[in-house]
């Protein structure tokens, strides 16, 4: 399952797409907005997405963790604006033992970040800044939404 | 022919005036690559001289090289590093 919304994220929705008789456990990771960044006071971020080929990456991660680990995977990612604390990525797996869904969730979350073109616009105390790999780059403009 | 050119992050700043979020359409020769396109941005914008060289290539949401010919109407993205998660 893949979503990619600007609605407010529920963890559990992954959970209640995944998980079924079978599986003796779920992993989840959940990506929250933290409020700083390299030591600058952050007030949140914005998600921009090239949707079309986003929705198609995270398809296939969610289509690999189930070649390589035969394990079924949810992800959820969120665009737009979020504050401090919001919910920006849920990625479950569920899986009859703990280590192959302990792996494929960490190889699935490695691979969204490098892979799915999604970017950070990050509102900090001292100017906006889009976040591009490790860099932050100053917004040109006056960083007006 | 005409097609459809994405900017993302900070490259955005640099689109062209009546751009759209960073995407715009441009007239390019037929049989155009997408490094034709780079370079041809480039020499209009130096804030986009290293476009091809600080991003990974797109053509139809699909990663596509630089090499990649086009065809009329067909959209292009430059992605720079994301930030997902």
């Amino acid at each position: 399952m893949v979503l990619l919304t600007e609605a407010v994220l529920d963890p559990q929705q992954a959970v209640d797409a995944l998980v079924t008789e079978t599986d003796g456990a779920y992993v989840q990771f959940v990506g929250v907005v933290r409020n700083h960044a390299r030591g600058r006071q952050v007030a949140g971020l914005e998600y921009e997405a090239y949707k079309p080929m986003a929705e198609r990456q995270m398809r296939r991660i969610v289509d690999e963790v189930h070649q390589r680990w035969g394990l079924r995977c949810a992800i959820l990612h969120r665009f737009g604006y979020l504050a401090v604390g919001e919910a920006s990525v849920v990625i479950c797996v569920s899986s009859p033992h703990r280590a192959e869904a302990f792996d494929a969730c960490r190889w699935a979350i490695d691979t969204l970040k490098n892979d799915v073109p999604i970017w950070k616009k990050e509102y900090a105390a001292d100017g906006t800044y889009w976040i591009e790999g490790e860099n932050a780059i100053p917004m040109q403009s006056d960083g007006t939404a | 022919m005409t097609i459809r050119v994405l900017l993302f992050g900070h490259y955005k700043d640099a689109a062209p005036a009546g751009a759209d979020n960073g995407a715009f359409s441009l007239d390019v020769p037929a049989g155009a690559t997408v490094a034709d396109v780079a370079r041809l941005l480039g020499e209009r914008d130096e804030r986009l001289r290293d476009l091809l060289a600080r991003t990974r290539t797109a053509v139809g949401a699909d990663f596509a090289p630089p090499e990649t010919a086009l065809s009329d109407g067909e959209e292009v993205a430059f992605l720079p590093p994301m930030s997902g998660g």
